[in-house]
């Protein structure tokens, strides 16, 4: 089932009386999510992710704009009558009631033609369990559950009317480091296996990175950039988006165009065709360093970290932005710590261009 | 450890002392006396040790009406007053316009003095030579015979105690539920109605077990409240309460003791050894009970 988004908006009545004019959560939200696909929606907090999330869902009314479910329109639909199941922050599994009765809980709630029988329910939440492996838990209380479980009860619920669409709202940001890596495997392999169309929330790039098939980044309820994870950190459109996926972050630096060339300061970096000559902001992905002692790019070093694989570089420049420029370079590679300054060579892909005003990007033909 | 011990003790004494003075000794005391047959304050001398006194009391025909009206006053109200607070407490977490006054108004009973209460339910219910009283306007209005509530048939007294008790506790209690539904997180809801699940199901599947633990709580208060009743019956009826044929397991014990009939403190204290044992096992039963059906 695909999911249209149609300029949905969400306004919301400002709390400080005395300020003028409603707090826009969702601004013009324009997205077409195909069938079958994972999308994470991301951006920091209080970007409107959440609030679009709800408004797919029903629980919260877009002030304007239209939502389809393949070519139904659902917008003024109640949220039981979409089909869709949503996995809630802190879970909300009702506490009072065993694992079971939790998943079976909105499959009593089917009245008319599509009642079940006892046996059917007790079939169809021992199946939802099965999928994500918490058969042997099914006697117990949520409390008696740790964080990872619990998350996989409330998927279990969200997932045994067979929803349409599939909505998690930060559906890690309760669980330990270690816990997440697996439980957003495991989310991915549930979407597999089902081909539910899932939405899911979060602020964590690295998360919205590793399993979406597409992410929507999202600042001030704008929608920034939406594309292939791997697409979307190549190509940001803008600084913005640049600067929030990737770790480490980009470094960013003040520059200057003069004749087709890139300067940092005095140093002549790079050559960008057909730009005219104008300052602009510089963002070199960590990655993009390469260590070369005749480099153009001279920076005072401060120190190296080495984690294994790679060794990390932190130094410094004066037209850096950042207090520190930090740049990953293969553990091959020996980098004279006696030495003051190291210098840099750069891969051309991975210098990324932006207007000073606008912060947007500026393509290099 | 062996002076932390003693300097916590320490710390203790004074509400050892205090309570142990003023609420276990006359305990203990009570249940002395009331195996004390004949008991005799002046002299403090008794007859004899035994069951008399509980015997005596059983047999009082006062008693028994006092162990009746009490009774009927618990299994009238405390069902009753619960039942609507929990109403009243849903539609006013549910309403959002003029909740905070409507609140308050609610609340007011609970701040107002008892002899304001009291003229209130004259105004209501007393017979005068000028007027049958407001609610005996309104029977009429329906063509309906005036009814004596304070001096007339036992069914209407009981009516206008149980509706006072009613009325007094209900203000707690509401206060007490709505700040129980207020802090059921809405999380349960909205996945809820994701759910599609019906608003009486809702409130039976998910508001009542998160609010039990209130509930149960203003239930045994509720009980062992009503079981102590005895000053609303004097507010209403005045201290003459056996002829009224409205007195309560208190008031009995009181008029045992200071009445017009008192000096008679063996019996006094076996009656309040049954009120006692009376409430204690109301109590235990309702633990055993709520244990079941409470989720904490």
């Amino acid at each position: 089932m695909k999911v249209v988004l149609q300029n949905l908006t969400k306004k919301f009545p400002n709390r400080n009386r005395k300020a003028a004019g409603d707090v826009i959560a969702v601004n013009d939200f324009t997205f077409e999510i195909p069938d079958g696909k994972l999308v994470g929606l991301l951006g920091p907090s209080g970007c409107g992710k959440s609030t679009t999330l709800f408004m797919i869902c029903g629980l919260q009314e877009p002030t304007a704009g239209k939502i389809f479910f393949g070519d139904d329109d659902v917008t003024a639909l109640p949220p039981e009558k979409r089909g869709v199941g949503v996995v809630f922050q802190n879970y909300a599994l009702y506490p009072h009631l065993t694992v079971k009765q939790n998943i079976i809980f909105p499959l009593q709630n089917l009245k008319g033609a599509d009642k079940l029988s006892k046996a059917q329910m007790e079939e169809k939440a021992y199946e939802a369990a099965k999928l994500v492996q918490i058969e042997e838990l099914m006697e117990r209380k949520p409390g008696e559950l740790s964080g990872g479980q619990q998350q996989r009860v409330a998927i279990a619920r969200a997932m045994v009317k067979m929803p349409k669409v599939l909505l998690l709202d930060e559906p890690l940001s309760n669980l330990d480091a270690r816990l997440r890596l697996q439980t957003r495997e495991e989310i991915r392999r549930i979407q597999r296996e089902t081909g539910i169309t899932t939405v899911f929330v979060t602020h964590d790039q690295e998360e919205a990175m590793s399993i979406s098939d597409i992410i929507v980044v999202m600042k001030d309820g704008v929608v920034q950039q939406t594309g292939r994870p791997q697409d979307v950190y190549d190509n940001p459109a803008n600084l913005f988006v640049a600067k929030f996926l990737g770790t480490p972050p980009i470094n960013v630096f003040e520059g200057t165009v003069r004749n087709g060339r890139l300067y940092i300061g005095d140093a002549d970096v790079l050559a960008v065709q057909g730009i005219s000559d104008q300052e602009v902001t510089v963002g070199i992905r960590p990655e993009g360093f390469i260590l070369d002692e005749n480099g153009p790019l001279a920076c005072r070093l401060s120190g190296v970290e080495v984690m294994g694989r790679d060794i990390s570089v932190v130094s410094m420049n004066e037209f850096s932005v950042n207090p520190t420029v930090r740049s990953i370079i293969d553990a091959e590679n020996q980098v004279n710590t006696a030495c003051d300054t190291v210098r840099f060579s750069l891969k051309p892909n991975k210098v990324l261009l932006f207007t000073k005003d606008t912060e947007q990007r500026i393509y290099v033909s | 450890m062996q002076k932390n011990n003693l300097k916590g003790w320490l710390y203790l004494l004074p509400a050892i002392l205090f309570l142990g003075f003023f609420m276990v000794y006359p305990l203990i005391d009570v249940f002395v006396y009331s195996f004390e047959e004949g008991y005799n304050f002046a002299s403090q001398t008794y007859f004899d040790i035994g069951t008399y006194n509980f015997s005596y009391v059983l047999h009082d025909t006062y008693f028994l009406q006092a162990l009746k009206n009490t009774f009927l006053m618990v299994v009238i109200t405390v069902p009753i007053s619960t039942g609507i607070a929990l109403l009243i407490s849903v539609g006013l977490s549910s309403i959002k316009p003029l909740r905070n006054l409507f609140q308050t108004i609610y609340f007011l009973p609970y701040v107002t003095n008892t002899l304001a209460v009291g003229l209130v339910f004259m105004i209501l219910f007393k017979k005068t030579a000028y007027t049958n009283g407001l609610v005996n306007l309104i029977i009429n209005w329906f063509g309906g015979e005036s009814i004596d509530f304070i001096d007339g048939p036992y069914w209407a007294k009981m009516f206008v105690m149980c509706f006072y008790i009613i009325w007094v506790v209900m203000p707690f209690k509401i206060l007490l539920l709505t700040s129980a539904l207020s802090s059921v997180n809405q999380n349960y809801y909205n996945a809820a109605r994701v759910d599609g699940t019906s608003a009486f199901r809702i409130f039976r599947r998910i508001t009542l077990p998160m609010i039990s633990p209130t509930i149960f709580y203003l239930i045994i208060t509720g009980f062992i409240g009503a079981f102590k009743e005895y000053s609303d019956a004097v507010a209403l009826f005045g201290t003459d309460l056996n002829a009224a044929q409205m007195n309560t397991m208190v008031g009995y014990v009181y008029d045992m003791l200071y009445g017009d009939s008192g000096g008679y403190p063996s019996y006094a204290s076996a009656a309040a050894i049954i009120l006692f044992v009376i409430v204690l096992t109301i109590t235990c039963i309702n633990l055993l009970i709520g244990r079941k059906h409470t989720y904490y």
